[in-house]
């Protein structure tokens, strides 16, 4: 078997007084993606960017740490994480050099390419609609072609489209060997694409389950009697 | 894949630093009018029959670069926090001394343009000669920028989350800027009123201490601010 993609071990974060993760642990290997539900302030952002070594965990650990997993991990967040005065290519083209990816021209074009944004290449971030930059910020997330891919409400600003195409890419790289943790308010995108599905509340998992034992119809109902138990 | 080593993403960051501040030159054209305005405001409150041009025209020029500087600063991390662009620098595999070092590499551009339009600005204004002096000046002036832009970057780093930004990073900057100062406007004054380069080395060895200290210090410190 594989060794795991993503170990998290009992990760505990504060802000001040308020406890954002409490003892939240899981596993998830190559070709799994686990879609984690939750209200707002559960801790789902939180917990992605403690993985993403963003924020550091007061207690328990998170493998692979450092830069080995910054050279793994691809972040997609509802923030586009662009420089509107630089052009779509200029901006994927940044980030492969950042990553140290080998003709990082050529692969810039490739990335957007693979999000249908390559006769965008040349017209800056600021000029693109909203579902354009975010399509522009997978493709720069994409560049380097991440083996673990955070997703923070990745679908938010796009179209139907643009929806259709990163489901498409995510399939792909989760084919590929990706391991992808999708946090999303959207029930039915997250269930699309999971092999595991959790919902986070208070810092805590509700529950963890596999995608396989869900019934998608009935879902959202347990959901919110998770969330709200009657 | 290879990352870039320490020196090579610190190019990268910088290079992209300043292909936005040439694309928008919003920072530069905020500092070069700033600093054109306040010399002309320090000229017509300047009483020339109480005190001479070379006495005035370096605490003038001193003071206006602090100050036009702190503009770019502030905008220095701002850029990056917009749209949370910040975030695709920390989770790339470089050292975030990387990132420290590419912003202030970029700051210091940015501050010596401005000295670069300033410094003739203050001259003429004040009819002070500068040409025989110009290879000291501008000695002092990078050794000066140096040590602001370290310390600068650093503060910049950690007050673009705050709600006062714009209050706190002067607060901050300003006491650790008094060193860089009184050293840049006792050397200039020396050089201006025709002392020997010889008088002012000690002055310049204190703004190369600084400089040593703080790029250093503050590089080592950068990652910690980030991360908490």
């Amino acid at each position: 078997m594989a060794p795991p993609a993503v170990v998290v071990d009992n990760i505990t974060r504060r802000f001040g007084r308020r406890t954002a993760l409490a003892g939240v642990s899981f596993t998830l290997q190559p070709h799994e993606c686990l879609a984690i539900f939750g209200p707002n302030g559960a801790g789902k952002t939180t917990l992605l960017r403690i993985v993403a070594g963003l924020l550091v965990p007061n207690s328990g650990s998170v493998s692979p740490s450092g830069l080995a997993a910054r050279s793994a991990v691809g972040l997609i967040s509802h923030q586009t994480m662009l420089y509107p005065e630089l052009t779509a290519l200029e901006n994927v083209e940044f980030a492969a050099r950042l990553y140290g990816v080998a003709e990082p021209r050529a692969a810039a074009l490739a990335s957007l390419a693979s999000l249908g944004v390559q006769d965008r290449a040349d017209t800056f971030v600021r000029q693109l609609s909203r579902g354009l930059q975010q399509r522009v910020s997978i493709a720069r997330s994409f560049v380097h072609r991440p083996s673990i891919v955070l997703l923070d409400e990745p679908f938010t600003g796009l179209d139907a489209q643009g929806a259709r195409v990163l489901t498409e890419a995510l399939v792909h790289l989760r084919d590929a060997g990706a391991a992808l943790i999708l946090v999303t308010h959207n029930i039915d995108e997250g269930l699309a694409l999971a092999t595991w599905v959790a919902v986070l509340n208070e810092g805590r998992f509700a529950s963890y389950d596999a995608r396989s034992g869900i019934d998608p119809v009935t879902y959202a109902a347990r959901y919110r009697a998770l969330l709200c138990p009657p | 894949m290879r990352p870039p080593g320490l020196l090579d993403a610190a190019w990268l960051i910088a290079r992209k630093d300043l292909r936005i501040e040439f694309r928008s030159r919003s920072a530069f054209f905020s500092a070069a009018i700033f600093a054109v305005l306040a010399s002309t405001i320090f000229f017509f409150a300047w009483d020339p029959t109480a005190v001479a041009a070379a006495d005035l025209a370096p605490g003038v020029l001193w003071v206006i670069f602090t100050f036009a500087g702190m503009l770019g600063l502030h905008r220095s991390f701002g850029a990056e926090v917009a749209d949370r662009a910040i975030d695709g620098l920390l989770v790339a595999p470089i050292d975030r001394k990387a990132v420290f070092l590419g912003k202030a590499l970029a700051n210091l551009v940015f501050v010596l343009a401005v000295q670069a339009l300033a410094i003739p600005a203050v001259g003429i204004m004040y009819n002070v000669p500068l040409t025989h002096i110009a290879g000291p000046l501008a000695g002092i002036a990078v050794l000066a920028a140096i040590g602001l832009v370290a310390v600068g970057t650093l503060f910049s780093a950690m007050t673009v989350n705050t709600r006062f930004a714009e209050l706190l990073l002067p607060m901050l900057s300003l006491p650790f800027f008094v060193p860089v100062v009184i050293a840049a406007a006792q050397s200039t004054e020396k050089l201006l009123s025709g002392r020997p380069v010889s008088e002012v080395a000690g002055w310049l060895e204190v703004l190369a201490s600084f400089d040593l200290v703080f790029v250093y210090a503050c590089t080592l410190a950068f990652p910690a601010t980030l991360e908490h």
